[in-house]
């Protein structure tokens, strides 16, 4: 599978990194090795075969849907790169 | 010789003993820490923390309450969350993050009385084999035989460096794709990842969550038993942590394997693999066949697939887990310009704080799992995933009870050498460690003798599932056959 510059810019994208228009060709160089090297995985017959969803055999335990922990946003807030009135500040999202 | 050389064993003994303080062995492991900067192990030092810590375990040993750990400083792997201490996964993206929480594991060590002497180097996200991706700089082997500086391995190379140079007595390290066992190899030490779901992930920075064990690195195999039990436990934090009674890993220790089965798995012998490495993996075989072993040759016909399976998979859930890193509610944020909107903050935010191969990797996660390609990669690779692991379920269904091999394809290689590589070589160093993490099983890397340049080379046991300390065991009849005593000759 060879990944052109387009697909690595749209790829960048939607992993919300910004890579400068120069430095694409070497990325979808470096992706396109990559994936060459997983397609080994199409000479497996897999056929009937499960997708892993669990290493160990066993059931994801539940809890009981209340409120266990809470009343700490100033311990939350308290990392966060720019924190206002008790809140998280981002740029403008709506226009 | 000084305290900070000795094993946990040993200094346990001493401060039971009160031959020594809790706080004198700590002492002496900040000195040792501190003229250990060459190294570039520790990153982030808390002796104020540890001296506190050594005062309150000399409380607990003078009044008799006094667990295996009490009073032994360790060094903790950057990617535990510490309670007000920086940990940031060795990545500029957590520049200045102090969580306000402690991770389970860390917790728990606390609770035993263990004294933290500060937080120690590694790959970035625990994404690397050679501790070359850190946002600190490399960490660099203790062990030397020429004018180069030799890597101690990766991701956990912080931890290896500093056990193999005496800084502390032990370390924690996290293992996704051999992070605990490869450096162990490179540095002369002992390293196990316990089976998955044995300790607990909570607090621990998540690289690929199916395949991130906690563990031990340490100077012996009852050092390795001691601190594995100090780890483990089910936790209501992790969902997918066992819920299981911890056994006695110590007293699984008897050195007695006579009657056992080994098995050799084939698939290991790979093409080109150096004669010094097949010597050694010759010379372990007859040292449990010595001890009254049986060994018999396995096959783990999907042993290939298992690199590629996982530069699938862990690529895949990093890519999820590192979405969380977005400049909103901790570490780095980007300066940005007039008129940038949020995606613009969350684009250059992650291109600042995220390294070379951090991004190459959330990037290979983000294409295995976008829309038309999820079945052809992802779901493939989970299901050679799971033909994986059904090779080692018909190998011990089969009655074997230790599977042996190498380490690591070599002994440890010069920083930088590797740079120029296509990533995918630096991916070979796990070939023998990642399948286990696949399988989710146990395994542990022993020192077992140099290579003929003097450096050490390791071997690899692999347990049954919750069977640590049967693997324990074989791993000390191993390690007594052995008879691994080298040091790196002290230049930093």
């Amino acid at each position: 599978m060879s990944i052109d510059i387009e697909t690595a810019r749209k790829v960048a994208h939607l992993a919300r990194i910004r890579v400068a228009d120069d430095d694409l060709p070497a990325l979808a160089g470096e992706l396109s090795n990559i994936l060459t090297f997983m397609e080994q995985l199409n000479e497996v017959d897999v056929d009937g075969i499960e997708p892993m969803a669990s290493v160990t055999p066993m059931r994801l335990r539940r809890r009981a849907d209340v409120v266990t922990e809470g009343e700490m946003a100033e311990s939350i807030l308290k990392n966060a790169p720019d924190a206002r009135e008790g809140f998280f500040a981002v740029p403008k999202v709506v226009e | 010789m000084t305290a900070n050389t000795l094993t946990i064993d040993a200094a346990r003994t001493a401060l039971r003993k009160r031959e020594m303080t809790a706080v004198e062995l700590t002492e002496t492991c900040i000195a040792a820490m501190n003229t250990g900067d060459a190294l570039n192990a520790f990153v982030h030092k808390t002796p104020e923390i540890a001296l506190e810590q050594a005062r309150a375990a000399d409380a607990r040993l003078a009044a008799g309450d006094a667990p295996d750990l009490c009073g032994i400083p360790l060094g903790i792997k950057d990617l535990f969350c510490t309670k007000g201490v920086p940990s940031q996964a060795a990545s500029n993206i957590l520049a200045g993050f102090k969580p306000e929480y402690e991770s389970t594991v860390t917790s728990k060590l606390f609770d035993a009385g263990a004294v933290m002497l500060g937080k120690l180097n590694m790959d970035e996200f625990a994404m690397g084999s050679s501790n070359e991706t850190s946002c600190y700089g490399d960490a660099i082997n203790p062990w030397k035989i020429d004018d180069r500086n030799l890597t101690p391995g990766g991701s956990s190379g912080g931890s290896a460096a500093a056990v193999a140079a005496d800084l502390c007595l032990a370390a924690t390290g996290t293992d996704t794709g051999g992070s605990i066992r490869q450096p162990a190899a490179f540095t002369g030490i002992v390293g196990i990842k316990p089976t998955y779901g044995r300790v607990s992930r909570w607090g621990t920075i998540a690289y690929a969550s199916s395949l991130d064990q906690a563990g031990p690195m340490t100077k012996s195999v009852r050092d390795a038993a001691i601190f594995l039990q100090a780890m483990s436990g089910h936790d209501a934090k992790d969902s997918t942590s066992a819920e299981l009674a911890v056994p006695d890993f110590e007293a699984a220790l008897t050195g007695d394997i006579r009657g056992k089965k080994i098995g050799i798995p084939r698939e290991y012998r790979m093409d080109g693999m150096p004669a010094q490495i097949e010597a050694l993996w010759a010379k372990g075989t007859d040292m449990l066949r010595d001890a009254g072993a049986t060994i018999v040759d396995i096959t783990l016909p999907h042993t290939k697939y298992a690199l590629p399976a996982y530069y699938v998979i862990a690529p895949a859930e990093a890519s999820s887990n590192l979405a969380r890193y977005d400049g909103v509610r901790y570490g780095h944020r980007a300066r940005l310009d007039a008129g940038d909107g949020i995606v613009d903050m969350y684009e250059k935010t992650r291109a600042e704080g995220f390294g070379k191969e951090v991004q190459r990797r959330v990037m290979v996660g983000t294409y295995v799992l976008s829309a038309g390609f999820y079945d052809a990669y992802y779901n493939r690779a989970r299901r050679v995933r799971t033909l994986i692991k059904r090779d080692f379920d018909t190998v011990f269904a089969d009655g074997v009870d230790a599977i042996l091999t190498p380490a690591t394809p070599s002994a440890a290689f010069g920083l930088g050498e590797m740079k120029s590589a296509d990533p995918v070589q630096m991916y070979l160093n796990d070939v023998f460690t990642i399948t286990v993490n696949l399988a989710g099983l146990p395994g542990i890397s022993v020192p077992v003798g140099l290579d003929a340049s003097g450096l050490p080379l390791g071997l690899q046991l692999i347990g049954r599932p919750w069977e640590e300390g049967d693997l324990l065991n074989h791993a000390y009849v191993l390690e007594r056959a052995a008879g691994f005593v080298a040091k790196p000759a002290k230049w930093w």
